[in-house]
């Protein structure tokens, strides 16, 4: 099981609640996976969002940095935001991230967004999101599929491809890509028909009720004559590690907090309310919020469910405190992981 | 409630639902469990979704959407910015349950939405001239479907509010709620569903019939 980390930039706040500067998020989004690496997590994914409280706006020219200072660490999108972008520059970003990493590090998580700054922002039409998305991701694949550097395509949605280089090429030939979803049926369906590993953003709820999801995803796939190690599942949640589960639910309740009463205010949200807090924060809930033990039971037990090979954890919402970051992501490599490692080895 | 418990299987009506996603497959597994036939469709044909239903709604079947449509009660969860795919012609005549809200925050601005003083099912409701609109399951989120269903008197059970122009409709549409796990309060016309679409107290909250009689007076009192 790879345990990690991602995030969509966070950015510091004041004593009075009022933001620090978005380049100072993007520093320390830098250092963290610095750090992560470091530290031996196996995997960081950097967000693509779009807000002044989560500015990653651009994963490509971060992970392209991140990947000449580290030396082990798997570094991707989570997710890329596919439909708004274009597939042609998405790639040559990674690529290019892939070349200097040396190679096979690098990898693409492509969504939809949950989120719409990208339509208004890129002028596409929120009407299109489906068709959008969809030949997008399939100009994705085509040129990740190429056998040559020559690319041709051509959709509705965007100009036609004639024959056309795109390079570089990675150094293993391809990226890995990945789908990302927050539990719509079809779109593990399609995943598995596509034969492309499947990452499950699952951030409220029941983690365990997305079973069904990736029974769904891997039966699908079969299906489609996939073979079972092309057919990957990744769990991508909100948590925090701290040396207790008090301290944990401490430090991570005031971004919770802060970042609830912002999509409040952006989506006409009831104020945030503890109770709902401390429900999420409990087994079965949906954050992974506690001690090392605890984190790494949690884990293991929804891995019975999904039979996941990576569980990676948004942990920097709201102004957390950036050496609060650093100390779950050391957790979670040092502690959480080999705690994962030897329960899944006892089953 | 224990999904699947029921051993009358199939010995109510007959629900088609348009739609599968998240809240179409919640309520497609709640009306199976409540011995509903339950026959799930999207815009693509049956056969495209018949895996989907087999593992994620196990005992409802995937039809195309004109079959659902001749079903007792039809509920539509689609993207609302979708609603005019709906065939109104194949839906006239039935009782509609809307699931569905207009959210610009998510969704983006709908020009038939923006543009017009009706609340959402209002629209909707005029696009499917020929059937009997109510508006409700809109007010509650998918993941709390099924962990907040619960048996008829039991203690502070979650109620649901039903809006629509027809008495008989909403009867209906009551009672299947009632079956599938929650009590029911009656807002009046379809233009009171206003009272309970997003960014309303009661869109956000969690509440039993108690509470959601007090909540729903207060809105409408408001308005």
């Amino acid at each position: 099981m790879e345990i990690g980390a991602y995030s969509f930039g966070d950015t510091q706040r004041n004593i009075d609640g009022s933001l620090r500067s978005t380049g100072e998020s993007i520093q320390n989004l830098f250092a963290a996976i610095k750090h992560a690496d470091e530290a031996g997590l196996d995997y960081f994914g950097v967000g693509e969002h779009h807000t002044t409280s989560m500015p990653a706006s651009s994963p490509g020219t971060l992970i392209a940095a991140a990947a000449a200072t580290t030396d082990r660490i798997k570094l991707g999108s989570a997710a890329s935001i596919i439909s708004t972008d274009d597939p042609v520059r998405v790639f040559q970003q990674f690529a290019t991230a892939d070349a200097i990493s040396g190679g096979g590090r690098i990898e693409i998580t492509a969504g939809r967004g949950s989120s719409v700054e990208t339509f208004p922002l890129f002028g596409y039409d929120l009407g299109e999101y489906d068709e959008l998305y969809a030949e997008k991701l399939d100009l994705l694949m085509a040129i990740n599929n190429a056998d040559t550097q020559n690319v041709t395509w051509s959709g509705t949605k965007r100009p036609a491809i004639a024959d056309l280089a795109v390079v570089p090429r990675p150094l293993g030939g391809k990226l890995p890509v990945w789908v990302a979803t927050g539990g719509n049926a079809s779109s593990s369906a399609r995943a598995g028909q596509m034969g492309l590993p499947v990452s499950y953003g699952i951030i409220g709820g029941e983690p365990h009720r997305f079973a069904p999801l990736a029974e769904l995803y891997r039966r699908a796939g079969a299906q489609a004559g996939h073979s079972e190690d092309s057919l990957k599942v990744s769990v991508a949640a909100l948590g925090l590690v701290a040396p207790t589960k008090k301290e944990a639910l401490e430090r991570f309740y005031p971004g919770w907090y802060n970042l609830n009463v912002e999509m409040g205010e952006l989506r006409g949200w009831p104020a945030p309310d503890k109770r709902a807090y401390d429900a999420q924060a409990e087994a079965p809930g949906a954050y992974y919020v506690g001690s090392p033990d605890e984190v790494a039971e949690r884990i293991v037990h929804l891995h019975g469910y999904m039979g996941h090979m990576r569980h990676f954890l948004q942990m920097d919402i709201g102004g957390l405190p950036q050496e609060h970051l650093l100390e779950s992501i050391t957790l979670l490599a040092t502690e959480v992981k080999p705690r994962v490692q030897r329960l899944l080895a006892q089953k | 409630m224990d999904i699947g418990a029921q051993e009358n299987v199939a010995s109510r009506g007959t629900i088609g639902i348009l739609g599968a996603g998240r809240v179409g497959t919640a309520i497609a597994r709640l009306a199976v469990a409540a011995g509903y036939r339950v026959k799930v469709a999207t815009s693509k044909p049956a056969a495209d979704n018949a895996l989907i239903i087999e593992i994620v709604t196990p005992g409802a079947v995937a039809v195309d959407a004109a079959e659902a449509a001749a079903s007792d009660l039809v509920v539509v969860a689609i993207p609302l910015h979708k609603y005019k795919s709906l065939n109104a012609e194949a839906l006239g005549g039935r009782i509609v349950i809307d699931a569905m809200n207009y959210w610009a925050a998510t969704d983006g601005d709908i020009a038939d939405f923006e543009n017009t003083h009706l609340s959402s099912s209002e629209v909707v409701s005029a696009y499917l001239a020929g059937s009997r609109v109510v508006k409700t399951f809109n007010h509650i989120g998918y993941h709390e479907m099924e962990p907040d269903a619960a048996a008829p008197g039991t203690q502070n059970r979650r109620a649901l509010v039903v809006a629509g122009d027809d008495e008989s409709a909403k009867a209906l549409v009551s009672t299947f709620i009632d079956t599938l796990g929650f009590d029911s309060l009656d807002a009046g016309e379809l233009a009171a569903g206003r009272s309970f679409e997003p960014g309303t107290e009661i869109f956000n909250g969690r509440f039993n019939a108690a509470e959601l009689a007090q909540e729903l007076q207060r809105s409408l009192a408001a308005a």
